[in-house]
């Protein structure tokens, strides 16, 4: 009795998701894709050359929508292994694992375009002693940390457990990605946007992009809790077969 | 057209960045939907041989 209770209890929130998640994926994929052939369309056709940058402003429209994602998803991944520690919802672990490899796709790409930006604008690819640099670079690798960790341990529960810890103690690099331009005056520049130094020139095809970027995450980290509730499945399957 | 592709001189920035933009969504895209379609048929062909119907 206790042990189908369990099971009952355990299956129900994924099966449900599974339902709803179903019915919500070719909305969210399609409009993902909509946003982005705007967001780049508008990014390199429509758009005036920066008066002092020139034609480098392009790098803005792939930089900074990666940039915001990467610290956006690592907050999820934080939010969701905090929900799974404290209130031990069933697909508080599987959000934050399925988040993961996402958020260390954005944050590459934040450190790849905006090296290439850094090039022709500050005459170097790569600065050590930049504060922005250097936490963005180590937000990279508390994400691969956190996925390795998932991959090195066998037991779903005790892997969870050891991810979220690393996950929470990992958040304590937001702030300083955040705060690095204006606690250390180096070489990235500070905030502009919310300081409303842009041209709504700009502006918009920034801002479809990002939402672009924010609804293509939510449709492929839907996509991948799904086929990590089907792998959990899988397992279980596998062990009712043994046995 | 060619002032297009030219971006101002910056062209060897530029289209790095747009290209390596592309190419990590796209990996991104097509692997999330190749490892969900791999799990999802897996658990079908388990649940058809436990002879648990389809219930997925």
């Amino acid at each position: 009795m206790a042990v189908s209770m369990t099971r009952i209890t355990v299956l129900a929130n994924p099966k449900r998701f599974l339902d709803y998640s179903s019915a919500l994926l070719p909305w969210t994929g399609g409009l993902a894709f909509v946003l982005l052939a705007v967001g780049f369309y508008w990014a390199l056709f429509e758009t005036p050359p920066d008066y002092q940058q020139g034609q480098t402003v392009k790098m803005m429209f792939v930089h900074v929508p990666a940039a915001w994602m990467g610290i956006f998803v690592y907050s999820v991944v934080a939010g969701s292994s905090l929900g799974g520690l404290v209130f031990r919802h069933p697909l508080a672990d599987v959000a934050a694992k399925s988040a993961a490899p996402l958020g260390a796709a954005f944050t590459a790409l934040a450190l790849m375009t905006g090296s290439l930006w850094g090039r022709p604008m500050w005459g170097t690819y790569w600065q050590w002693g930049d504060a922005r640099l250097v936490s963005e670079l180590l937000l990279l690798f508390i994400y691969l940390g956190y996925i390795a960790l998932w991959n090195a341990i066998d037991d779903p529960g005790r892997a969870a457990k050891a991810a979220a810890i690393l996950a929470l103690v990992g958040a304590a690099d937001l702030p300083i990605i955040h705060f690095s331009v204006e606690w250390w005056n180096t070489l990235h520049q500070g905030p502009s946007i919310t300081r409303g130094a842009i041209d709504p020139s700009f502006l918009w095809p920034l801002a479809i992009l990002a939402l672009g970027y924010t609804v293509l995450f939510l449709w492929l980290w839907l996509i991948r809790m799904r086929t990590e509730i089907f792998e959990r499945r899988a397992r279980s399957l596998m062990l009712a077969k043994g046995a | 057209m060619a002032d297009f592709f030219a971006m101002g001189g910056y062209a060897g920035f530029v289209w790095p960045a747009y290209g390596a933009t592309l190419l990590v969504l796209v990996i991104a895209i097509v692997s999330s939907l190749r490892s969900h379609a791999k799990a999802r048929e897996n658990v079908r062909r388990l649940e058809a041989e436990l002879g648990e119907g389809d219930k997925t």
